[in-house]
């Protein structure tokens, strides 16, 4: 299980060199590069940042996107806060790490000791390779020329999905996933920048509105044995609906 | 300085935005309906993050290389590779294929 947590910890603390080329990139000094590594650490809003700054955006307009762009972490932080039970004092803390990927490899632990073993090596070790590997790509982003050219803008949508696989077993789960990809593209155009993401969680009560209008019939993603979405470790989940 | 405020921004939103989640009262997802949606909505939002980040370009959509970089990863994903082979097919593909595209 720590090898799980190390392992997301180095392939998405690597993916930070990308964003310091990519921030650099877009004009932004090393220390300011470095400077949002440090404060916000959300890697996609920092993406979405410097993207929208780079692309003429407006300071306002460009950090609003990237504040709307990381809700998610708000409602990460709801489960995590049932799982990790920490002491209000330890909470401001714990909060600068809640991101996708702690979130991810916390959920796949069961127990309460290994939630918290695998929140904290994960956001440790995930946020000293951002940080270093940010400086890094800041200081080689002229060596390196276009990073798209090395395949390195992948890096990110990689993560996410390896993130997102072993979340998507049961058919609501898979459900979710599709209209939340459907809403995600297709609001593209439509909504400012960072919106569709947050349109997209509206999959979640489309699903659970149809799953519980054919309700009648009993429905095949009950509780799991390996569930990732921490239901197994809490007992007053289950057949409660 | 108009870069220093929209980070200064970004990160006191970010972290207010994580904080906020961590101290909503535990009695607020006592309800079995609420916990249901809890734990799906980083499954829609994950799903729209990577379909985003593949094959979107600011507002727009495109199909390029990135797209067979992820289709890489999602084979690997299949075949039970470790996470660093996933990342690593989904950027050796996309090098490869914007390599051979010329």
């Amino acid at each position: 299980m720590v090898r799980d947590a190390l392992g997301v910890g180095v392939a998405v603390g690597l993916s930070g060199f990308a964003f310091g080329v990519t921030s650099a990139g877009s004009g932004l000094t090393v220390l300011q590069t470095c400077a949002l590594s440090l404060l916000a650490f959300t890697g996609a809003s920092q993406f979405a940042l410097v993207g929208a700054l780079a692309g003429g955006g407006s300071p306002l307009t460009a950090s609003v996107g990237a504040v709307f762009l990381s809700m998610r972490n708000a409602f990460y932080g709801l489960r995590l806060s049932q799982l990790l039970a920490l002491p209000r004092a330890v909470r401001p803390l714990a909060a600068h790490f809640v991101i996708d990927e702690t979130t991810a490899v916390s959920l796949a632990q069961s127990g309460r000791r290994a939630v918290r073993i695998g929140f904290a090596v994960t956001g440790i070790s995930l946020y000293l390779l951002w940080n270093l590997t940010t400086l890094l790509g800041a200081l080689g982003a002229e060596a390196i020329g276009d990073t798209d050219t090395w395949g390195l803008d992948a890096a990110g949508p990689a993560v996410f999905l390896a993130l997102l696989a072993p979340m998507v077993r049961t058919a609501t789960e898979r459900a979710v996933a599709a209209i939340a990809v459907l809403l995600g593209l297709g609001l593209l155009s439509v909504l400012p920048q960072g919106v569709p993401v947050l349109a997209a969680a509206l999959a979640v009560p489309m699903v659970l509105y149809g799953v519980g209008r054919k309700a009648s019939a009993p429905e095949a993603d009950g509780p799991k044995p390996h569930s990732t979405d921490g239901t197994t470790s809490n007992s007053t989940q289950g057949k409660d609906r | 300085m108009n870069i220093w405020t929209a980070i200064a921004v970004t990160a006191v939103g970010c972290y207010a935005v994580k904080l906020a989640g961590l101290l909503v009262p535990v009695g607020a997802l006592e309800r079995p309906l609420v916990k249901r949606m809890a734990a799906l909505l980083p499954v829609a939002l994950l799903a729209a993050l990577t379909a985003q980040q593949t094959f979107a370009d600011g507002r727009t959509l495109v199909l390029d290389a990135k797209a067979a970089g992820l289709a890489a990863a999602a084979v690997a994903l299949l075949l039970r590779a470790p996470f660093l082979l996933v990342i690593a097919a989904a950027v050796l593909v996309t090098a490869g294929v914007r390599a051979m595209a010329g």
